[in-house]
């Protein structure tokens, strides 16, 4: 790898009782790279997640984020990272300003809500509550509060679940711009099309084991390289490009 | 990244801000700590002079306790007597108000064979009249048991002490005070950590450099800022427009005001725990009843404690908002001092270390 890795994961293990969540699993983040966790449900991304982000503790195992040990570090850590959670909610009865200057408070840092907003294109919602917002809004308002503190890492869990067309790949050009800032994101997915035109790595974890770390297309080439070949012939369109070209790319108000 | 140092107190600061803002925001907050004991005291307030449920008639320990007018009197319902205290005791209650009336029923060997010495103080207000007719009533039955009666047996003498006037509002208010605080307390530090928690919120929390003591003291400047301006709210109320009785009107404002603060700590120990204890937010109010309905009940929030039967006194005597509404009343109508109450404080102040030192054990982050 030419990079500098931002993240260093060494034989991490996690046990709850006697289910072994995590079973000794190692890999580098490269810095400036949108790394992608794939796998199933229940396959250990989250709980691998929440323990770089110093959430969750680990049963054994060494870290290492941007230098900093997560056993020693955890403050210094949470001062560099930038963190959305599968499903997190937020303060009621707040609107959008206040959450961001409540979050600004948090991270002890000097910025306008509107600024904030307007790196996720927010700012006519300023005055909204986040449980009025559509799903995609609450996914950029969910990554607006996490660019606050400008972290080094941004880590996103499972961020378009949910969303439609339009708003997927809205979060797509979204994440691209924090990676093209030079923030390193770390993200979940659960869609194959969105690792594939997303990520610069990817990550397959499956029962707690990491079972290949490669580049999208890496991985691609090596199954054609078996002899895999698809039961259909692939078309050079699929539906979703149909989805989106019969009702347009650009991102709509909901 | 900043190099600048990070701000505990500020980060502090900016939860308690956010949480007042929710909780001003909240309906249910508004109801259950302005509304609901604004309305008790206006229902209270309009119909004052009812209510009265006994009339506490102290007797001197030397009457015997078997002549007729006694006997009578004991059989009377609303009339209760209490033959417990000193003559200086019963003195100093009755311009208190805590009691109505003081009676010596003196034994004559000449006719009348009973003269019954009473006093009133302004404070008994109605009840003087309630005592007056019940006696009248038993006069009656004596006298007209003696054949060819014509001199009566008994007489009444009265004797009017001057003291101040004790309103409906100065025993109500106080209770409302109390049990509001109560419900803030509890209901709400309750509810709002648990659906934190449910609702990851916290969780979120603590993926920023915010320490969690900074959660807790946050939310809790907000709860009790709240509690605090919803008890100066209803102290005015109750004073503007019922006249509630504040002896040294802003000093004891400002007693009450730290009365009150103790207090609502006191309570969110409570609901700490419940908000530990609760699995999701159904489960909440049954748990949190538990707490505050005993108390709303047994506390002297609508009446006087002295009117529950003996073995229930004890129960009474035992939870935390009895002694802060008792403590309320002697600072807002007797003027006592802070330090005049600090027996009350001291049963509140165990509580607290006692509900504490549970929270801290059954409190959970996620």
């Amino acid at each position: 790898m030419a990079k500098q890795p931002i993240i260093t994961v060494k034989n991490l293990v996690k046990n709850y009782g006697d289910f072994h969540a995590v079973k000794g699993i190692s890999f580098d983040v490269a810095e400036g790279e949108i790394f992608g966790l794939l796998g199933p449900n229940g396959a250990g991304k989250t709980t691998t997640l929440e323990i770089i982000e110093t959430l969750r503790d680990k049963t054994s195992g060494e870290i290492f984020v941007d230098g900093f040990n997560i056993e020693t570090d955890a403050a210094a850590i949470k001062k560099r990272i930038g963190v959305q959670l599968q499903s997190a909610g937020y303060y009621p009865n707040l609107n959008l300003s206040e959450l961001i200057k409540l979050f600004c408070g948090l991270y002890g840092i000097d910025k306008t809500p509107m600024e904030m907003l307007e790196k996720v294109a927010l700012t006519d919602k300023a005055k909204s509550k986040y449980k009025e917002l559509s799903g995609g809004q609450k996914q950029r308002f969910s990554i607006a509060t996490t660019l606050i503190n400008d972290p080094r890492i941004v880590f996103l869990d499972e961020p378009t679940t949910g969303l439609d067309p339009q708003a997927r790949r809205n979060l797509w050009d979204l994440i691209r711009g924090i990676r093209d800032q030079g923030t390193t994101v770390v993200i979940t997915t659960h869609y194959m099309d969105e690792a594939e035109v997303l990520c610069d790595r990817v990550a397959f974890i499956d029962g707690g084991n990491i079972i290949g770390i490669d580049t999208p297309d890496h991985f691609i080439d090596k199954l054609v390289a078996s002899g895999f070949e698809r039961k259909k012939e692939v078309k050079l369109a699929n539906l979703e490009d149909v989805f989106i070209n019969m009702t347009g790319k650009e991102w709509r108000a909901e | 990244m900043t190099n600048k140092h990070y701000s505990n107190i500020r980060a502090t600061l900016a939860i308690a801000q956010a949480s007042f803002r929710s909780i001003i925001r909240s309906p249910s907050s508004v109801v259950f700590t302005l509304l609901f004991p604004l309305i008790f005291i206006l229902v209270f307030g309009f119909i004052s002079g009812g209510g009265v449920i006994s009339v506490d008639v102290g007797l001197a320990k030397t009457n015997d306790t078997i002549n007729p007018v006694y006997q009578g009197l004991k059989r009377v319902g609303v009339i209760h007597l209490i033959h417990t205290q000193t003559e200086q005791e019963m003195k100093t209650n009755l311009q208190k108000g805590t009691i109505d009336a003081i009676m010596d029923i003196q034994k004559n060997t000449a006719p009348p064979y009973y003269t019954v010495n009473i006093q009133y103080s302004k404070a008994s207000g109605d009840k003087e009249n309630i005592l007056k007719s019940a006696l009248n009533n038993i006069f009656f039955q004596i006298n007209t048991h003696l054949p060819g009666a014509p001199p009566p047996v008994a007489v009444i003498k009265e004797v009017a002490v001057q003291s101040r006037e004790y309103k409906t509002i100065d025993f109500i208010l106080p209770g409302q005070l109390g049990f509001a605080l109560l419900s803030t307390g509890v209901f709400g530090t309750a509810f709002v950590f648990l659906s934190l928690r449910l609702t990851l919120v916290i969780k979120r929390f603590f993926a920023t450099p915010v320490k969690r003591y900074s959660i807790v003291v946050g939310e809790a400047m907000a709860r009790i800022t709240f509690a605090l301006i919803g008890a100066l709210f209803i102290i005015s109320i109750g004073h503007l427009a019922f006249g509630f009785t504040l002896v040294h009107g802003f000093v004891t404002v400002v007693n009450m005001l730290i009365l009150s603060f103790i207090g609502v700590l006191v309570f969110m120990g409570f609901g700490f725990t419940v908000s530990g204890i609760a699995k999701n937010e159904t489960s909440v109010p049954p748990i949190a009843n538990l707490i505050t309905l005993p108390q709303f009940l047994l506390s002297g929030t609508f009446f006087s404690i002295n009117v529950f039967p003996a073995w229930l006194q004890p129960i009474s005597r035992a939870l935390p908002l009895t002694y802060l509404n008792d403590a309320m009343r002697k600072v807002a109508f007797e003027g006592a001092s802070l330090m005049d109450v600090s027996h009350q404080i001291l049963v509140l102040c165990l509580w607290g270390v006692g509900i504490y030192f549970v929270a801290v054990k059954t409190f959970k982050w996620e």
